[in-house]
């Protein structure tokens, strides 16, 4: 659609752009002497509207003829043969047809040559003026296309890190907290603190690239020490971390939903609880992390799934084949291995988060 | 003051613990057992005979929703849930008085005097509740039987077929039979629809099982499953079947 006929707006402001130069024309008319004011008024008002809407077809034109891939002679001698197509009827055939109307004829046909001079020109000048109106209309697509892209990578963090924190988890903390109030208000504190550590860390690494494995297990720590507050003795922990292995940079939010994987299906699917094990080695130039955790074969899947699925993606797109992972079940234990690329500990990993804040 | 004998069940202590707390103000309500699983809870109602269930929704071994179906509609139920937009529904529409966690005394107290309001009615029936509170086009995994005190669970894989006995189905599953009370249809709108079949009126099939199709009189057949049971199939289960294995 003419984005300036389906505008009434626009339509409009057009319009009252030639106004002047109908005028102007009116103006040459009679300065000639051929015409007093108003018989060239007579005879310009109208037939400068009419070419008004005429120039509006130089869109289709422009639309056809790109600025940027025509040929800039083929342009050029297809605009120019338009304008003087287009020029040659208005002021030779619709013009003399209107003068004649008007019995102004014998004048009309002497000073017939300007107004085909002008109507060319005004031709080739809406032409260029389309291609300035369609320059504006492409960059703020672009524009609004680029602000749509932002806007949706947002919303996908945020849905990202809204699956990151688990609502079941949420809310079941802050039932113990609940609980905790009455009977131990020390340890209801610790827990809030631990929550709010946890919520902080999480709500943190959401829009860092990389950080240090170190932070990645202080997270996993924090959530593992909430939920040994929600089940107690059921949930066991044993980590092994190796000399080196924490200063390598992972991506965030890594480790974590691998120990959270582990809780859901482990602890929480056992009445006798489970024991997870985090086994975080170095060999060379790879990182590899275990989670393993026992579980009950019997026990539904549920939720399971997502976040092992994100882990997956999110190495995917950082590390390419570089990175591996492998989910395998062994009798009554659940293992994860994730296997990538040790990337060189380089300022980022040294900074400590303290400074990371105040940056 | 009748007394009303309640069972608290939640696999955290501390979750225990609150309802626990929030009984205190109401001395007519007596703690009898407290559960940290859905098994301790099947069996305290058996031996107990409460009159009121504080009942979480997510636990090891069996739910909240398998326990329900296990005790059946005659124990008052109060469920307990962090987070679970299904149950919810399920429990909206099913007119059944849940707790959402954390709650306060307000709550709970509100909570309470509905459940005693309703001491003595019957529960919506438990498979359709649970079945209400399932995911969209998610389907039973697992059927809880249960036989006396004990409780049998039975993947759907490991389920060959179910027949319509009154008001119970009897599901055969590696070589044994299971009673359940439960209608057939309600069943059959449970199950996976790509791997059962109502092959009958009476009878509900594992696909996998059927080993092959045989004519029986003009208008009927028969299934023959792999360890050679013959199972009815009437002209529209037969077309059931047909559609479902493309023409097989």
């Amino acid at each position: 659609m003419h984005p300036i006929l389906a505008d009434p707006r626009k339509l409009a402001l057009y319009l009252a752009a030639w106004i002047p130069l109908v005028l102007l024309l009116a103006g040459v008319l009679a300065s000639t002497g051929d015409f007093t004011w108003i018989q060239a008024g007579e005879l310009m008002v109208p037939l400068g509207g009419i070419y008004a809407f005429v120039c509006l077809s130089a869109w289709y034109l422009c639309r056809f003829l790109p600025l940027r891939t025509s040929a800039i002679f083929y342009l050029l001698v297809t605009v120019n043969a338009a304008a003087g197509v287009s020029s040659l009827i208005w002021a030779g055939a619709i013009g003399w047809a209107m003068a004649s109307g008007l019995g102004l004829e014998p004048q009309y046909l002497r000073e017939r040559p300007i107004l085909f001079g002008a109507g060319f020109l005004l031709f080739d000048l809406a032409a260029a003026f389309h291609y300035a109106l369609m320059a504006f209309e492409t960059s703020r697509q672009a524009q609004a296309r680029a602000m749509q892209a932002s806007i949706l990578a947002r919303e996908a963090e945020l849905r990202a890190l809204k699956a990151q924190i688990d609502p079941h988890f949420l809310f079941n903390s802050l039932n113990s907290i609940s609980a905790l109030t009455a009977s131990d208000p020390a340890k209801a504190r610790e827990m809030c603190v631990l929550l709010s550590d946890f919520l902080r860390s999480s709500l943190k690494m959401g829009d860092r690239e990389r950080i240090p494995l170190g932070e990645e297990l202080a997270l996993a720590r924090s959530f593992l020490a909430i939920q040994h507050i929600r089940f107690g003795s059921r949930l066991e922990v044993e980590e092994e971390v190796a000399e080196g292995a924490a200063g390598c940079l992972v991506p965030p939010l890594l480790l974590q939903p691998l120990v959270e994987n582990a809780v859901t299906h482990g602890v929480a699917t056992r009445v006798e609880g489970s024991s997870i094990r985090i086994a975080i080695s170095r060999a060379g130039e790879r990182v590899a992390i275990r989670v393993e955790n026992t579980f009950d074969k019997d026990a539904r899947r549920g939720r399971g799934g997502v976040g092992l699925a994100n882990v997956r993606k999110r190495l995917e797109v950082c590390y390419g084949d570089a990175a591996s992972m492998e989910v395998r079940e062994i009798g009554d234990r659940f293992r994860v291995d994730v296997r990538f690329p040790a990337e060189a500990t380089g300022v980022a990993a040294q900074r400590r988060p303290e400074e990371e804040e105040t940056k | 003051m009748n007394v009303i004998r309640a069972v608290i069940v939640d696999d955290e202590e501390l979750a225990r613990q609150v309802v626990h707390e929030m009984l205190l103000p109401h001395p007519e309500v007596e703690v009898v057992a407290e559960c940290a699983n859905g098994f301790e809870a099947v069996k305290a109602v058996a031996e107990l005979n409460p009159d009121l269930l504080f009942l979480d929704v997510q636990m090891p071994k069996l739910d909240g929703f398998e326990v329900l179906e296990l005790i059946g509609p005659d124990v008052a139920v109060v469920f307990l849930t962090a987070y679970d937009q299904y149950a919810l529904r399920a429990f909206e529409v099913h007119a059944v008085d849940y707790l959402l966690k954390p709650f306060d005394a307000v709550r709970f107290d509100a909570a309470l005097e509905r459940a005693k309001e309703r001491l003595g009615t019957k529960m919506p029936p438990p498979s359709e509740l649970a079945a209400a509170a399932r995911a969209p086009s998610q389907y039973l995994e697992r059927i809880v039987v249960r036989d006396g005190p004990k409780v049998d669970i039975i993947p759907c894989e490991r389920l060959d077929y179910a027949e319509a006995q009154d008001d119970y189905v009897l599901l055969r599953s590696q070589g044994k039979n299971y009673l359940k009370q439960e209608t057939i249809s309600n069943l059959e709108t449970s199950l996976d629809p790509a791997r059962f079949v109502r092959i009958h009126r009476s009878y509900i099939v594992n696909l996998e099982r059927i080993a092959k199709i045989e004519p029986y009189t003009k208008d009927s057949r028969v299934a023959v499953l792999g360890d050679g049971t013959k199972l009815p199939v009437s002209r529209s289960g037969y077309a059931r079947l047909k559609e479902l294995l493309g023409e097989g």
